[in-house]
């Protein structure tokens, strides 16, 4: 037999062979809040146009479904990838009757599995392509760039997400600056504070199991419990503490989620540059010390260096964690893209959380790649310095 | 510093918790000097304990089915017949691991509506993740020269995955599950804000209400509860790891 099914391709052509024929392509509602009515392909787009993504849906099936090359595949996930995103657009146009500003049409759950399958298609290759760190990190920015010009070229105006962008686009950038302040102003803190004290734990052995287990401990607490605990404290030293409210410092807002995101930062920062430092070879040290290099030396020439690609995974970590765990500050006052998620669930609009939480997740996700890509990148120069 | 501190003040931790949520109003004088305008000391829209269980019971429910289904879903990618499957699914862990779990929460609702089950689907998928990605580093991880002796030996691949593979895995696999634990305990804490019957209720009443012996309360009873389990679960991770012969590890 010639032809050989692709075991993945067979589980991808199931979801997107569902999505494109079973379930709804959008949904169009008479206002923001009702419930909607469901649209297929066919229904939601002008018939030529959507008979055109079928068939390139179903060729992008195909190819997956059989045992095809990889650039074939690569091709056929980024072209259905791009179809679908560009598509989507046309048939929010298409559905909202002239003129009604009231109607919304967002991307229903068909077009979400059809996104779903060609994306874990597209992941698979990527995979097995093993792109380099730099590879990884220009094929994000094409991403990126992608999406902008849709963005910009106003083609999802007509989706109910950019919708609620529209009514709010001064406060959305406003909670997006307020959400990468508190993200990476707790990480600068705490890779300021941890990294001295992941050193002194190095250094001094009795010291080293306290503070780790206390910032263990720190770490379990639930974000909104450790949130709502720094509430009554800092609220205390902005009553009492001359100048401390003058800083900003009050007991609800953005400094009890700062203090609670640079607490929770700890941990992977101290335990890393623990772990690091622990993990420097005893030779490295013992050339150091014979060429007659001082403690401090010894550090920032040598171990320092030697152990940075493990501090910098926990780097990696906590910014990731953080630009999750910044959208509950909003539950305390402290805004972020919590803002937009708390909103829309308080008035069941969906459209209004997915304004949050889509741009959370790709900031987590971009930051995720790129970190991955820097830790990589020097962990592979350091192994290849020391090889030479 | 004495082996037994640590164990007294765990029980001193656990004998309070149990005492604040099974008669409330004794510790109204502590979190008194905290309210303004003669509001209640006391969460009295509804009893703590059944709060408290209520919210245990749903992270209950959603770690036991995020154990199976990832354990299984470990196994399958690991035999030959899934094979297929393996570097995709390691991307998709680290992929999924960058949706912050609010978001996973909130996307929720617009497929099965307010109420316990978001939190349930949230909790169920978001603690996938760490048990997935940690059987998954156990089952690759088997010493090699083990599972060719159980070939040598002439067990079936069954056999070698029930009584070598799985329990040689069960310390990492328990350690990703105390993860996925606190992860759910802390997710089912927001999952107060879609409607779920948990603790997090009295924080967001606290909050909403400008009651900050609710916000703490409320803080505090999360908070312990997610420290005694999170200890008890590394306990239980360093009786596997000397049953195996093998060296606890740190943390």
């Amino acid at each position: 037999m010639g032809i050989r099914f692709d075991k993945l391709g067979v589980v991808i052509a199931a979801i997107a062979g569902y999505g494109a024929f079973l379930a709804p392509f959008a949904t169009f509602r008479a206002n923001r809040i009702v419930a909607g009515e469901p649209r297929s392909v066919l229904e939601a787009l002008p018939s030529p146009v959507g008979l055109v993504l079928l068939a390139i849906l179903v060729a992008a099936g195909l190819v997956a479904l059989f045992r095809t090359p990889l650039a074939a595949r690569l091709g056929a996930s980024a072209l259905a990838l791009a179809v679908l995103a560009l598509l989507i657009g046309n048939a929010g146009a298409y559905l909202t009757p002239e003129g009604n500003t009231f109607a919304r049409v967002s991307p229903a759950s068909g077009f979400w599995l059809l996104i779903f399958a060609f994306t874990l298609l597209l992941a698979d290759v990527l995979t097995r392509l093993q792109l380099s760190p730099a590879g990884r990190v220009v094929l994000l920015g094409m991403a990126a760039a992608a999406i902008w010009l849709l963005l910009a070229s106003g083609q999802w105006d007509s989706l109910s997400i950019l919708k609620e962008y529209a009514n709010r686009a001064d406060s959305f950038w406003n909670e997006a600056t307020r959400h990468v302040q508190l993200a990476l102003g707790s990480l600068a803190a705490a890779v300021l504070v941890g990294i001295p004290l992941g050193i002194l734990c190095h250094r001094v052995e009795a010291l080293r199991a306290g503070v780790l287990n206390v910032l263990n401990i720190v770490q379990t607490i639930p974000s909104i419990a450790l949130f709502g605990i720094l509430i009554a404290p800092l609220g205390w030293v902005a009553a009492n503490i001359p100048g401390a409210s003058a800083l900003g410092i009050r007991g609800i807002g953005a400094a009890p989620a700062f203090v609670a995101l640079f607490l929770y930062s700890l941990l992977p920062v101290v335990a890393n540059t623990v772990v690091g430092l622990a993990g420097v070879p005893r030779a490295a040290n013992d050339a150091a010390r014979g060429m007659g290099m001082t403690g401090a030396q010894r550090l920032w020439g040598v171990e320092f260096p030697l152990a940075f690609p493990v501090v910098l995974t926990g780097i990696r970590i906590v910014l990731v964690q953080n630009i999750g765990l910044a959208t509950i500050a909003a539950l305390i006052g402290g805004g972020g893209f919590g803002v937009f998620v708390f909103q829309g669930v308080g008035q069941t609009a969906m459209d209004l959380v997915l304004l949050g939480a889509v741009p959370t997740v790709a900031l987590a996700f971009a930051a995720a790649i790129i970190l991955d890509a820097v830790v990589e990148h020097v962990a592979t120069r350091r192994s290849t310095t020391v090889a030479a | 510093m004495k082996a037994w501190v640590p164990l007294l003040l765990r029980l001193g931790l656990l004998a309070l918790l149990v005492a604040f949520l099974s008669n409330p109003l004794w510790f109204e004088p502590v979190l008194r000097p905290l309210t303004q305008n003669g509001a209640p000391a006391i969460y009295n829209q509804g009893s703590l304990s059944s709060l408290a269980f209520q919210h245990l019971r749903t992270v209950a429910i959603a770690t036991a089915a995020a154990i199976v289904v990832a354990v299984a879903l470990a196994i399958l990618v690991t035999r030959p017949a899934g094979a297929e499957f393996l570097p995709l699914s390691r991307s998709l862990v680290n992929i999924g691991q960058t949706f912050p779990p609010v978001a996973v929460l909130a996307l929720a609702v617009p497929a099965v509506g307010f109420g316990e089950k978001p939190t349930l689907i949230a909790l169920f998928l978001y603690g996938l993740l760490p048990i997935f990605e940690n059987t998954l580093t156990g089952l690759t991880t088997t010493p090699a020269n083990v599972v060719e002796a159980a070939r040598g030996a002439g067990m079936t691949g069954w056999q070698r995955l029930l009584k070598i593979e799985l329990p040689l895995s069960l310390p990492v696999i328990l350690a990703g599950i105390r993860l996925s634990v606190v992860i759910s305990l802390a997710t089912a804490t927001i999952g107060s804000t879609v409607a779920a019957k948990t603790l997090g209720e009295v924080i967001i009443a606290g909050l909403q209400s400008n009651n900050l012996a609710f916000v703490l309360q409320g803080g505090l009873i999360v908070a312990a509860l997610a420290v005694l389990i999170y200890d008890a679960l590394t306990a239980l991770e360093r009786m596997a790891a000397r049953r195996m012969g093998q060296v606890p590890a740190a943390g």
